[in-house]
């Protein structure tokens, strides 16, 4: 092993002094040389970005529709739901600061479901993205976490995919309830008095996931006929 | 080629990135959870590093002194963008195993700190391997955190790799009844292993010196 041959990276580089006349000449090409090497490489970022554009969108989509057919089967309905959306400006009862879609789901024309994006901002690790399948009688279908930070192994299992047990994970106990079955006071975890259950010693997920779920399903519930009725790519307002 | 065999021995054992230079210990305690997330992050890593000492020896003579390093970030960055838009294209089920890890490659200081201490002043072939091997040493390391972590802290292993190969399911090494330790996931439980790895390294290391001093001693009574 010799050790002349890995350069020591704490040894001195001879820089010789720059002449007082020659700054401005050393500067302006110091820059000229980064504003190149800034070129080229976002040049190299652009050329990735368009050539990787259609394939991304592709796969969003693709996502997207994966994600709702976990809430809604694609049995239910018949109509191309993501082109039947209304855009919502950001909603603070649904928990977004950010303007979100509403897809409608009609069977020969008859609303079945919409899907409703929800966010609960108060999970053990920030905010928990919800998905929403609430039915045209104004009950939760299916409800599913989209993205969240929760501690894994333990709060985690708000996430089906990550919830231990696979035969009737946690989120499912909200699977075709509505507010005709729990009083909206119910709709808590047990430990706060309501009806649904949570881990022990990891209630703080559940709570932020059960309290968000009573909101969105309440908001949407009061407004649904609304909802339903607008054209697609409609903008929504209070 | 004993260039490139020195390269192997530094980068995997004498000066691994984690064990050896104690580099880039955020994504390190962050994401070993479990060992798909360590070993996919640690590949992606690898794969960065190996072009971006590529692209910083082809270019060193272009390069000012004075400028280095904010040219190194720039190359270093570009790349990152480059694996992440493609990863998420053409790749795009590991991409949301490792999400937000990879943009946060960029961080990660073994990646300067090759670019810096080798590729800046080798050629380019050399650099190239040293920066592979580099991002190897750190994939075994980042596995092991993976693999203990993930055996103490749920009992399983190979948890998460339903999202890169559909169908199959986590082996699960404990009895299902294992209450997890919570410790083992958290940063905290991070530090614990890294610790004793390091401390391990370190024991192997003094016991082969000493082994080679009692040859010396040996050698020298002999004669």
């Amino acid at each position: 092993m010799s050790e002349d041959r890995v350069p020591d990276p704490l040894a001195p580089i001879e820089v010789p002094p720059p002449a007082e006349a020659s700054v401005v000449r050393i500067s302006s090409r110091t820059a000229t040389i980064l504003l190149l090497f800034t070129l080229t490489f976002t040049a190299l970022m652009a050329a990735t970005y368009f050539a990787t554009k259609p394939a991304i969108e592709a796969s969003a989509r693709a996502e997207k529709m994966k994600l709702i057919g976990e809430v809604l089967p694609k049995s239910g309905y018949d109509n191309d739901l993501l082109a039947d959306g209304v855009s919502l400006p950001p909603m603070p009862a649904l928990g977004l600061d950010d303007v979100s879609t509403v897809y409608r789901a009609r069977k020969d024309g008859t609303p079945v479901a919409m899907v409703v994006e929800a966010a609960a901002p108060d999970g053990y690790s920030g905010r928990i993205g919800l998905l929403l399948a609430i039915g045209a009688d104004g009950r939760l279908l299916a409800m599913r976490v989209t993205d969240h930070r929760e501690t894994p192994g333990l709060g985690d299992y708000i996430d089906p995919k990550k919830d231990k047990n696979k035969t009737s994970p946690w989120i499912g106990q909200f699977d075709r309830k509505g507010f005709e079955d729990i009083n909206p006071e119910q709709w808590k975890v047990k430990k706060d008095g309501g009806m649904f259950d949570a881990h022990v010693g990891a209630t703080i997920s559940a709570r932020a996931v059960t309290n968000a779920s009573g909101r969105a399903l309440a908001w949407a519930g009061e407004r649904r006929e609304k909802l339903f009725a607008l054209p697609a790519a409609a903008k929504f307002e209070e | 080629m004993s260039v490139y065999r020195d390269i192997t021995y530094n980068s995997l054992w004498k000066q691994n990135p984690i064990l050896g230079q104690v580099l880039g210990l955020c994504p390190t305690l962050a994401i070993t959870t479990s060992f798909i997330n360590s070993f996919s992050l640690g590949l992606a890593t690898t794969f960065v590093m190996a072009m971006s000492n590529f692209a910083v020896s082809a270019l060193r003579s272009f390069i000012p002194f004075e400028i280095r390093i904010p040219v190194f970030i720039l190359i270093i960055a570009a790349l990152v963008t480059v694996v992440d838009l493609a990863m998420n294209a053409w790749l795009h089920d590991i991409y949301l195993v490792l999400g937000i890890f990879i943009p946060l490659i960029v961080t990660n200081c073994i990646v300067l700190a090759r670019v810096e201490a080798y590729a800046a002043k080798n050629p380019v072939l050399a650099s190239t391997w040293d920066g592979a091997m580099m991002g190897i040493g750190l994939t075994l390391v980042l596995a092991v955190l993976g693999i203990v972590r993930e055996l103490f802290g749920q009992g399983t292993l190979l948890s998460g790799i339903e999202m890169i190969i559909p169908g199959t399911e986590a082996i699960r090494l404990l009895p299902e009844d294992y209450p997890g330790f919570l410790v083992a996931v958290l940063p905290p439980g991070a530090f614990f292993v890294l610790g004793l790895l390091i401390a391990g390294r370190n024991w192997l290391d003094a016991r082969a010196n000493e082994k080679a001093r009692q040859h010396l001693l040996q050698a020298q009574a002999h004669a």
